[in-house]
């Protein structure tokens, strides 16, 4: 028999969701590229204090890059040279500025006509740049240019996505990609840094633990954002609280949960599937970052806490595909 | 702009100059210097237009080509290689009389080839009474014993057809080959009226041509019209593209025709099958799909019923579609009824079927597999061309008067290997057109590809692709072999002699001239 015509209503039950392979592609393009986009703006960062610093401290400097870039290290020593090439040009490593790039373009070239034709041209051209760029001889001390037109390049994407495409289901899981990936990113960075210096106190400092502490500022956009709250007076626990509390910031882990938390939520919406796993691991989350004082966190321990947070931003993206992007069909069905 | 500035023209401008005239029927000259009553102002225009105004109107298409990616993908090259299908600018024009009797001959066609793959895949009438040897059916590479019995909905199978025609040197229109698996196109027939239009703005107003913008519209009335009658939403079923993916030659289409239908665009990978119901993977859960305009080969379709090492298709999807859950268009095995061998007597299962005399009359094709034609044949290699009967694309033939001896000899070996693979036929003088090469204007050989859609009714778009042989003297339009398209002009009914448009001569300047003009 045929159910009543009831147009409005079943348009809108049966036009829910997207196809889940475009959604994963989108997802998957927006992470590569904040992950290319953050790994350039480390890398650029880590180069320019090597200059400042003195050579016994810059030992474990590309020890402690490969740490907070979870990519794992080769035996034996470090060559600075290999590690860049590794870091940026490399094809073998899939985090590399390029190898994050190139496989940003391909998750959207598959879905092409799923974007506006301007994002499209714009990240095949930045594509297209990072693949002429070669390293050559010095090329590390004048690498400054590179990593520049990277960050440039991502940022005239976002700017491009959010002025030229719907902001339907589609963009949110752009916005999703990126802010997830952010989180994991920033939590990797700071769990890194704070392994490696003394338990940060509520004191200015100076030397070379100054720069270190404004290097993990610079390396997440935030030295200027700080200095307009606490001026430029650098104090670790400031930095701490500002990196990971802040709701302002856009490069701050508060932030950029509860951007993951506000995309879950429109997209539970318009797939009707709200009280589903990813919407509730996030609200934990993003109630936790929201009640804390940064003094319980250190008093607890910073490295606790940012495990913490890594582990439920890989389960919030292990529910997100688990609901959206590759569920159990025989399950689906039978609800 | 002073006045001094514009160069002045002398005598007989450069155009139309090097025009040779063959003994194929040409499609612009009655007889040199003498254009068809319908090309009169056509030919004013291009006569008004200087090499270089043309030119740069055909660098503006092409660039416009480019840059909506209008393209195809050219199989054997580098990743990601693509190619624009070269366009000419000269548009091809068919007077309404000739296109009211293309359009019968086509419905007729199509309706008996329908006819026939009903017949042969249920009771066999035809086979039984011996107009159609039954063997010539079954050793058939794309008849598929798997839809014995089974019905589609409204005894549709070909709907969405492209066949091709040619014009004889009498200027009768004849068919050269049925396409009832997934032709492919028709994008450019619609990307070629966008950018004419453009070029010659005035002279398309005042030559009064049919429009054929409507042809995604009706793609997709025609798909919904097939419905699975059990679909939850038979009036509005969930209607899909099936692509094998991004490094397939014609994916711009896919992409394109979707878009423009505004129906998703999928991959084998999108799509389950449970319970014998098709379903597509979306973020809010599985989406039951009822009709599948599917642009992949029976093949590939379902590795658990055809190929098993394709990964383009959907598990289970033949026995969805089985249980009639869902409609496939085409429908599967239809291959059979476009098969060159087959295709000889397509005048036989018209009469059989509708007892009328074919409209449009085949090209006299000889069977390898008798001996007496095939002895005529293999004296005459040189003269003729032979062609495998289940390959498209202009792929696996010989144009004898084009061929080395020792080509001529390897295909020899191949017939006589495989006479049922084969056919051949007198090589055709296929129509002459004029066409743009390089600024000049030159006659190539065209045929012409209408678009044939069958559901609740037999609707054509009046025009089609005219595919043209770029390389002179060439009778290889294909794509995939250097082939390129041009716009098809019908025109309206009472349209077409020498009363149309005596000013448009003076006022198309084209892309290039247009936008100096305003400068």
């Amino acid at each position: 028999m045929r159910p009543p015509r009831n147009y409005f209503v079943r348009a809108v039950r049966r036009d829910a969701g997207m196809l889940s392979r475009v959604a994963d592609s989108l997802y998957w393009m927006s992470r590569y590229l904040e992950r290319a986009e953050h790994t350039a703006r480390l890398v650029d960062v880590e180069l320019q204090l090597w200059l400042d610093q003195s050579p016994e401290a810059g030992a474990g400097r590309w020890r402690f890059l490969l740490e907070a870039l979870r990519t794992p290290a080769g035996p034996g020593a470090i060559d600075p040279t290999r590690l860049v090439d590794t870091l940026v040009f490399s094809r073998k490593n899939s985090s590399s500025i390029v190898s994050c790039i190139a496989t940003a373009r391909e998750n959207l070239r598959h879905v092409r006509e799923q974007c506006s034709s301007e994002m499209w041209e714009q990240l095949n051209r930045l594509y297209l740049e990072v693949m002429d760029a070669r390293p050559e001889e010095a090329w590390m001390l004048k690498s400054h240019g590179f990593f520049r037109a990277v960050l440039e390049g991502a940022h005239l994407f976002q700017g491009i996505t959010d002025g030229t495409m719907s902001h339907g289901e589609g963009w949110q899981y752009i916005q999703l990609g990126r802010y997830v990936e952010r989180t994991d990113t920033l939590a990797s960075l700071m769990e890194t840094h704070f392994k490696r210096m003394a338990q940060p106190a509520d004191q200015v400092v100076e030397s070379e633990e100054y720069l270190e502490w404004v290097g993990l500022l610079r390396a997440c956009v935030a030295f200027e954002a700080y200095c307009k709250v606490h001026t430029a007076a650098i104090r670790p626990l400031r930095v701490a609280d500002f990196l990971l509390l802040n709701p302002e910031f856009p490069h701050s882990i508060r932030f950029s949960v509860d951007r993951v938390n506000a995309a879950l939520h429109i997209i539970g919406d318009l797939t009707e599937r709200k009280a589903k796993a990813p919407t509730r691991i996030a609200g934990r989350l993003r109630a936790q970052l929201s009640f804390s004082q940064i003094e319980e966190i250190m008093a607890d321990g910073a490295h606790a806490y940012l495990e913490n947070v890594r582990s439920e931003c890989s389960q919030i993206h292990a529910a997100i595909h688990q609901i959206y992007f590759d569920y159990a069909i025989e399950g689906e069905l039978a609800s | 702009m002073s006045a001094t500035a514009v160069p002045q023209r002398v005598g007989t401008p450069p155009t139309l100059l090097n025009y040779p005239f063959g003994r194929t029927y040409d499609e612009m000259f009655a007889s040199p210097e003498v254009p068809r009553a319908h090309y009169q102002a056509l030919q004013r225009t291009l006569l008004s237009l200087r090499p270089e105004e043309l030119r740069k109107s055909q660098q503006a298409a092409d660039l416009t080509f480019l840059q909506e990616g209008i393209t195809f993908t050219v199989y054997g090259s580098k990743e990601g290689t693509e190619r624009i299908f070269p366009n000419d600018l000269i548009p091809r024009i068919i007077l309404a009389e000739e296109w009211a009797q293309i359009e019968k001959g086509l419905t007729q066609r199509v309706t008996a080839l329908n006819l026939f793959l009903r017949d042969i895949y249920h009771e066999g009438r035809i086979l039984t009474e011996g107009v159609v040897p039954r063997e010539l059916v079954y050793s058939c590479k794309h008849f598929r014993r798997e839809m014995r019995g089974l019905n589609v909905p409204r005894d549709t199978y070909v709907s969405i057809c492209g066949t091709d025609l040619v014009r004889l040197p009498d200027g009768t229109f004849a068919v050269l080959e049925d396409n009832l698996r997934v032709p492919s196109g028709v994008s450019y027939m619609l990307a070629n009226r966008k950018v004419l239009k453009r070029v010659f703005p005035t002279m398309f107003r005042d030559y009064g041509v049919s429009p054929i913008d409507h042809y995604p519209q009706a793609l997709l009335a025609t798909l919904r019209s097939l419905a699975p009658e059990n679909s939850p939403y038979p009036q509005d079923p969930t209607t899909v593209l099936l692509t094998p993916g991004v490094s397939n030659s014609a994916y711009f289409e896919h992409t394109f025709l979707a878009q423009q239908m505004g129906i998703e665009l999928v991959e084998g990978r999108d799509l389950l099958v449970h319970d014998n119901v098709v379903y597509m993977r979306t973020t809010a859960g599985p989406r039951r799909v009822d009709v599948i305009y599917r642009r992949v080969d029976d093949d590939f379709l379902d590795p658990l019923c055809f190929r098993r090492d394709s990964i383009l298709g959907v598990p289970g999807l033949f026995n969805a579609y089985r249980t009639g859950n869902v409609t496939l268009a085409n429908a599967i095995g239809t291959g059979v009824a476009d098969d060159k061998a087959v295709y000889a007597y397509v005048p036989e299962i018209i009469r059989f079927y509708l007892s009328e005399e074919p409209i449009l009359q085949n090209v006299p094709t000889f069977l390898m597999t008798d001996a007496v034609q095939r002895n005529h044949v293999l004296e005459k290699m040189d003269q003729m061309v032979v062609k495998a009967v289940g390959e498209s694309g202009g792929y696996g033939m010989l144009i004898g008067p084009h061929s080395s001896k020792q080509q001529q000899e390897d295909f020899r070996q191949r017939v006589l290997a495989d006479p049922r693979n084969y056919i051949a036929q007198p090589t055709l003088s296929l129509s002459s057109a004029p066409c743009l090469i390089d600024g000049e204007v030159e006659s190539r050989h065209i045929d012409l590809r209408p678009y044939i859609l069958m559901g609740e009714k037999v609707t054509l778009v009046p025009g089609g692709l005219t595919r043209v042989a770029l390389r002179k003297g060439s009778l290889v339009v294909n794509s995939s072999q250097g082939g390129g398209s041009k716009d098809t002009w019908v025109l309206r009914a009472g349209n077409g002699d020498d009363r149309v448009a005596p000013g448009a001569a003076a006022t198309d300047k084209g892309i290039a001239g247009r936008t100096s003009a305003e400068k």
